[in-house]
């Protein structure tokens, strides 16, 4: 499955290390929705980590979309937040 | 839903929706391959402008280190002429100068990594269009209208995706180096009004006051010495021979100039 690291680029990930990218997942929402940063930077960053470590990097001049977009690594919650919701910060 | 799910709908919708306001599957291609050659020409200013902040912090840190080095030598001299109220005020201002650097240097840590994710978001960018306009020629060649359509919402949505990850890692560059920027143009001002120079160009008082005291000593330790000469007091502590301190000829004092001017005045 193709996974993409907003700002590092896309990754292959294999089905069988979907099941711990999808609980770091799971985690990273409950921080959001928690509204705590120190937990959503931790949280985040465990997930980044863990999709880095089991992906492997896609050719640059690959043009398939993204099953899965995860947020850069320096964002912030209240980023996150705005992505998420319905107006989104992806320029058109 | 997940964050990750709800995040790559987000993108996909948005694809979706430029492919939906085009009405001839060759117009989406060659309007996309237009937007995707004006997005490398952004990302590429959008690398040019990080680099021009980043050299502009660079030459600050350079001109506050230059001033904490000369603060420290004054530290120092003041000391050997044994003015250590001179001594501490130039180790105040030089404390003073070390969190605006430390503020600076971390800025400049996070300039250059922003610099770097830039220039390889750019070559990520220029490899996806590259492939793109391949394919589009393929397409155009090859496929019929119907089976082209396909094929172009394909190579749509990926190169939309790349494109709209860039155009925010733009975005957020742009924002944080406006921010650094308003910071560099405080620190500019403060060192062209001379707040921060006040103590190293023309107005040095504490270099004033170590030139007013050249003659000071060199007098002072001649006194000392005839006196212990004339076994009066103890001989003197030797000053180090490269302090100006040690050059009293080197320095026209007021006292000296005084001296000059004195009518009847010994000449």
């Amino acid at each position: 499955m193709i996974v993409r690291i907003m700002g590092e680029g896309q990754l292959d990930i294999a089905p069988g290390d979907l099941t711990a990218l999808n609980k770091l997942d799971d985690e990273l929402e409950a921080a959001i929705d928690s509204g705590d940063e120190t937990r959503f930077r931790t949280a985040l960053h465990d997930l980044l980590d863990n999709a880095r470590k089991v992906g492997r990097v896609l050719p640059e001049d690959s043009l398939e979309p993204s099953e899965l977009i995860l947020p850069p690594a320096d964002a912030a919650m209240d980023e996150v937040r705005k992505m998420l919701g319905d107006e989104g910060l992806i320029p058109d | 839903m997940s964050v990750m799910k709800r995040m790559s709908m987000i993108f996909k919708s948005k694809a979706n929706r430029a492919l939906d306001r085009m009405e001839d599957p060759r117009e989406t291609l060659d309007y996309s391959y237009q937007r995707q050659l004006e997005m490398l020409q952004k990302v590429r200013r959008g690398v040019a402008d990080v680099a021009t902040s980043r050299k502009r912090l660079e030459l600050q840190i350079n001109q506050l280190e230059q001033q904490q080095n000369k603060l420290t030598d004054q530290g120092k001299k003041a000391l050997q002429v044994g003015r250590e109220d001179l001594a501490r005020e130039a180790l105040t201002r030089r404390s003073g100068l070390d969190s605006q650097l430390g503020d600076l240097r971390a800025q400049y840590q996070q300039l250059q990594g922003e610099e770097e994710k830039l220039t390889l978001a750019s070559q990520r960018l220029q490899a996806k269009v590259d492939s793109f306009r391949t394919r589009k020629e393929t397409i155009k060649a090859t496929y019929t209208a119907a089976e082209a359509q396909t094929k172009i919402n394909e190579a749509f949505t990926g190169i939309s995706e790349e494109m709209g990850d860039v155009g925010l890692a733009i975005q957020r560059a742009e924002e944080k180096t406006e921010n650094m920027k308003a910071r560099a143009g405080a620190i500019d001002e403060l060192l062209a009004s001379g707040a921060l120079e006040d103590f190293s160009g023309p107005k040095d008082d504490i270099q004033a006051e170590l030139d007013r005291m050249g003659s000071g000593p060199g007098v002072d330790l001649e006194l000392e010495r005839l006196k212990a000469e004339l076994g009066q007091g103890p001989a003197p502590k030797e000053l180090d021979p490269g302090s100006p301190a040690a050059k009293p000829q080197d320095v026209d004092t007021p006292q000296q100039a005084q001296w000059q001017q004195k009518p009847g005045g010994a000449q």
